[in-house]
């Protein structure tokens, strides 16, 4: 049984979060580093490139690395203060194993005993139950060497289907509907395409705190003449000096995307040459969006027809243009109709696979990107295959030198694995750099999950609150300790290096991950001996698939700041842009552009529903979720760094003053938002920033102050994007601070 | 080494986005050990999310140096006015209260005013201050004058500022829309009345 070994205060008095501020190094004057050691953040989909700077094998600090031309020496707070991570004191030095015996919850045990007692438990639970019985949930910040490891670990050593990744989180609904309409799943342009459009229509995407570097990239555009169309609940800060705003309610967006597609067919503001040329499927399309006239379009969408009429014009007579959208449209149960709605009215335009003409999901995990391509995604395997395709499972087999009998199916989602170990029919868990008791929605399910496991073993540099759980925990590696490889959001293929060793009997990841297979004895095709030997595998298994990495390697990554993807060659020298007239892919052969036989892109219906938990009498508002600046994802790493912490200490309720009057909640008071899943007892936020019937609360944070215990777990049919933005809340003063508010520290 | 002639500090708050990259980087320039110099202000969060960075303008005569009764307070020839001496500075926070811009700080725990100083171990050589190098929307720009006509062509720079009856002229300078240039401008006025978050309500189209 998996529940917490001890109180959780308790745990937490040990193993944090505790809060690090600057180290005493950095202070004393004229300190010169040893060395200078170019890399990439460690967290967000925009990978800026950074310099860290070691003294006496520690991180003490960063350089701006102006040379890196996606970010040129720009960073958000996060990545100025990431480093603070490297010496912190709630870092894992050793492995350790649950014991209620002890005050904190945890006895250190010697790594090869904890590695043997994973073993053991592997062996005993699939033994009992079979190979599907044990799962493996790992984190979308891995390098692509890792995520490519860990997949071969789960289908070689585990031999289990039930593999997935919390890029499932993320931007699945991109990826999918990125495939529906292109065959291929990444962002159709460079950013350096953005400052010459002359329209950009940012979607459900706050660029100000969740990608930051993007921002100049836009304003660039909005200096050379660009018109800026910002699509939200909220005036987020990339909102605020736009040239329009469209302020849709929540879950809405396919409706909208109808509807400015209604527009520009009507005024005939498309390019039939293109379409003609490089589509199918326009005419079922064009009938589908029939209906959406402007006004049913205003009254679903609760903007103003003024606007849609406005917007539509814009976009519809413009000569070149920039569509991007983020979660804000991703994270719904029909996420994947979002996507196809915003996809639509790219096609119908004609303006992508060109400078200047372009379409991209803005990714928001650091390698969101290369992670799922090449196998931590229970349907994919290495290079963008698919699992379920015989000739691609072939393919791969032979590559690891196996028979395909013995590779396993699909295995479900990440939600699904919770569900199914609620159910009994997964009872054992190794997860890697994934906190799903934070990041997942509905968490109270979650922890009552957890609870069933028979053995749950956690691979992280921190223990998370999910890895509270755990039997055993492997203390893994931070990222400046390892080198290899991600994909940030533009397709570019980058390359992590390592600063400083593992401190105290810390392993890199991938080491764990082969002992484990070498105890179960089970460790044919996992004894790579660095990275850069995963690495040159990967390139091979991905040769000739759609996401080809078989012409890069380390050398070509650090001459060229990067190769975009595909590159099937040693000569090539990558794919900024895609769908270029005339470009070639493995799918289409020479037909056209697009990843399909024929090389045409696809229209699709983008079919409009409500949010699955639409507003009521008994829940009248709209919550939706999302992130600040300060905080990366389940805050399992920025909750320690002190400064970080001190910039947004505390999630809060956002709320319009019409609400606020309605319940007579003034800023600041204690508010309690309840959903039919649970409730939170946060600080107000008074703003006309947001939308009066929504309110808005970050999920950085866990226990009674995390969001995700009022969100609804109901997911896309197609990608299993859960619903994060969008569920029916009530709202109510509290009489003051809730009681539990006292005995924890911010940062908790 | 002086800071080079041809390389200026360029503000631009219609751009900032509240991220507080340049506060944290602030903190880590070896001049500054720790302490952030620059300050974000909230316009008036209740209503916009405009916000404004604020560093030290270094302007050609320094009221802050000009008030200081144990003249702590250094301007190079460079134009940088810098961090009060710490053998000099009594501490008495007569430059807090006289600067029109609102820049010093009184560290009471090191009895010392300190302040931007454009980054100076890294400025004098060339380098860029922390705060424009990692401010990831360019609010914050450091470069030649030929930079920022070519990326910024709706504004213009401008570095006089009229308080009340005195006139401020500036190394640092702020760059205005250049349809509405004004001679001078007025840097407390964005302060005290949400200029700029009004302008975002104009393009709202809402039911
Ligand atoms: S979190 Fe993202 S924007 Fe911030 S420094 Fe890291 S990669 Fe850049
Ligand atoms: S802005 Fe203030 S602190 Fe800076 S030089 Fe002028 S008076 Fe002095
Ligand atoms: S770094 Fe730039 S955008 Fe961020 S708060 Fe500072 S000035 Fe504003």
């Amino acid at each position: 049984m998996a529940t917490l070994p001890v109180e959780k205060l308790q745990i937490i008095q040990e193993f944090g979060p505790h809060g690090a501020f600057m180290s005493g190094i950095r202070l004393d004057p004229g300190v010169e580093p040893d060395r200078i050691v170019k890399t990439h953040c460690c967290f967000c989909g925009q990978q800026c490139g950074i310099q860290l700077k070691v003294k006496d094998e520690q991180v003490i600090g960063f350089e701006p690395w102006l040379e890196f031309p996606f970010n040129r020496g720009m960073l958000c707070p996060k990545g100025v203060k990431r480093y603070l991570q490297g010496s912190h004191p709630d870092r894992l030095l050793n492995a350790v194993e649950r014991d209620g015996s002890v005050p904190s919850g945890f006895k250190p045990i010697e790594y090869e005993a904890a590695i043997r007692r994973v073993a053991e438990a592997i062996k005993r639970i699939q033994n009992e139950h079979g190979p599907d019985s044990f799962a493996i949930l790992t984190g979308a910040s891995l390098t692509t060497e890792k995520a490519y490891l860990i997949g071969k670990f789960a289908r070689m050593a585990l031999r289990t289907a039930n593999i997935d990744y919390n890029g499932r989180l993320c931007m699945v609904s991109a990826a999918a509907g990125n495939k529906k309409a292109f065959g291929i799943d990444r962002a159709a342009n460079p950013w350096s395409d953005i400052p010459n459009s002359e329209v950009v229509w940012i979607s459900g995407a706050n660029v100000g705190e969740c990608a930051p570097i993007t921002t100049d990239y836009v304003w660039q555009a909005r200096e050379n003449g660009a018109k800026i169309i910002v699509v939200d609940p909220r005036i987020t800060p990339i909102a605020r000096t736009c040239d329009l705003f469209l302020p849709v309610k929540p879950g809405r967006d396919a409706a909208l995307f109808n509807g400015i597609l209604h527009l520009m067919i009507e005024h005939d503001w498309i390019d039939h040459a293109f379409i003609e040329g490089h589509t199918v499927g326009f005419d079922a399309v064009a009938a589908s969006v029939k209906e959406w006239t402007p006004q049913k379009t205003a009254d679903v969408t609760g903007i103003a027809v003024k606007a849609i009429q406005r917007a539509a014009e814009w976009w519809g007579t413009a000569k070149s243009s920039f569509l991007m959208h983020a979660r804000g449209i991703e994270h719904h149960a029909h996420g994947v109709q979002n996507v196809l709605g915003a996809i639509n009215i790219v096609l119908a335009s004609g303006r992508i696979g060109r400078e200047g003409g372009g379409y991209a999901t803005i990714t928001g995990q650091g390698n969101g990107q290369g992670g799922r391509e090449h196998g931590q995604k229970c349907d994919q395997l290495p290079g963008a295959r698919d699992i379920s395709n015989s000739e691609h499972r072939a393919f791969i087999c032979k590559v690891w030198g196996i028979e395909e009998a013995d590779l396993p199916k699909a295995g479900v989602d990440a939600y699904e694995i919770i569900r199914k170990i609620d159910r009994g029919e997964i009872r054992g868990l190794i997860s890697i750099c994934f906190n799903p008791q934070v990041s997942l929605p509905d968490n109270n399910f979650v922890s009552q999950a957890l609870d069933k496991l028979e053995f749950y073993a956690a691979i992280d540099f921190f223990l998370n609150e999910t890895a509270q759980h755990a039997d055993v925990v492997l203390p893994g590696s931070l990222h400046e300790e390892d080198e290899g490889t991600v994909t940030q959001l533009e397709g570019r293929v980058i390359k992590i290096n390592k600063a400083v060793d593992c401190p105290g009997e810390a392993r890199q990841d991938w080491k764990i991950i082969q002992d484990i297979a070498h105890a179960l004895g089970r460790e044919h095709g996992l004894t790579f001996a660095s990275p850069a030997e995963i690495f040159d595998e990967l390139r091979i298994a991905s040769k000739g698939g759609v996401a080809d990495y078989s012409g890069i390697t380390y050398e070509k990554i650090e001459n060229q700041f990067g190769v975009f993807w595909p590159c099937p060659s040693d000569d090539h020298p990558g794919t900024p842009r895609l769908f270029e007239p005339g470009s070639w892919n493995p799918v289409a052969k020479g037909s056209g552009p697009f990843y399909f036989p024929d090389g045409k892109a696809r229209f699709n219906i983008a079919e409009y529903r409500p949010p699955v938990e639409d507003t009521d009498a008994e829940y009248p508002l709209m919550l939706t979720t999302g992130r600040v600046v300060s905080h990366f994802l389940s805050g399992s790493q920025t909750r320690r760094i002190g400064p970080l912490v001190e910039q947004y200490p505390e999630p809060r309720i956002e709320m319009h003053p019409r609400l606020a009057e309605q319940h007579g909640i003034a800023d600041n008071d204690w508010v309690t938002a309840e959903t039919r899943r649970g409730d939170t007892t946060l600080r107000a936020m008074v703003v006309t920033t947001i939308r009066p019937d929504t309110i808005f609360i970050p999920y950085h944070w866990p226990g009674r102050k995390s969001a995700n215990q009022l969100t609804n777990s109901a997911q896309d049919p197609i990608s299993k994007i859960p619903e994060y933005k969008a569920c029916a809340v009530r709202i109510r003063k509290a009489q003051g601070p809730p009681d539990w508010e006292a005995e924890l520290e911010p940062q908790q | 080494m002086p800071v080079p002639e041809h390389l200026e500090f360029f503000i631009d708050p219609s751009r900032c986005i509240g991220c507080e990259s340049c506060v944290q980087a602030c903190s880590e320039c070896d001049t500054h050990r720790g302490h952030s110099m620059i300050h974000l202000e909230y316009v008036e969060r209740s209503r916009t999310t405009q916000t404004t960075p604020v560093i030290c303008m270094h302007c050609d005569s320094p009221t802050c140096a000009e008030v200081c009764p144990a003249d702590a307070i250094k301007r190079t020839e460079d134009g940088v006015v810098q961090s009060a001496r710490k053998p000099r500075c009594i501490a008495c926070s007569n430059c807090v209260l006289a600067c029109p811009f609102g820049v010093p700080k009184m560290k009471s725990d090191l009895e010392l005013m300190m302040k931007c100083d454009m980054c100076y171990d890294r400025s004098s050589v060339g380098k860029k201050p922390m705060c424009a190098s990692v401010c990831p929307s360019q609010a914050l720009f450091f470069g030649t004058r030929e930079e920022i006509e070519r990326l910024r062509k709706r504004s213009a720079a401008v570095n006089r500022f009229r308080f009340g009856n005195q006139t401020v002229t500036t190394k640092v300078n702020m760059m205005v829309p250049r349809d509405a240039r004004p001679e001078y401008i007025d840097v407390a006025a964005a302060m005290e009345e949400d200029s700029l978050g009004g302008d975002i309500m104009l393009n709202v189209l809402s039911t």
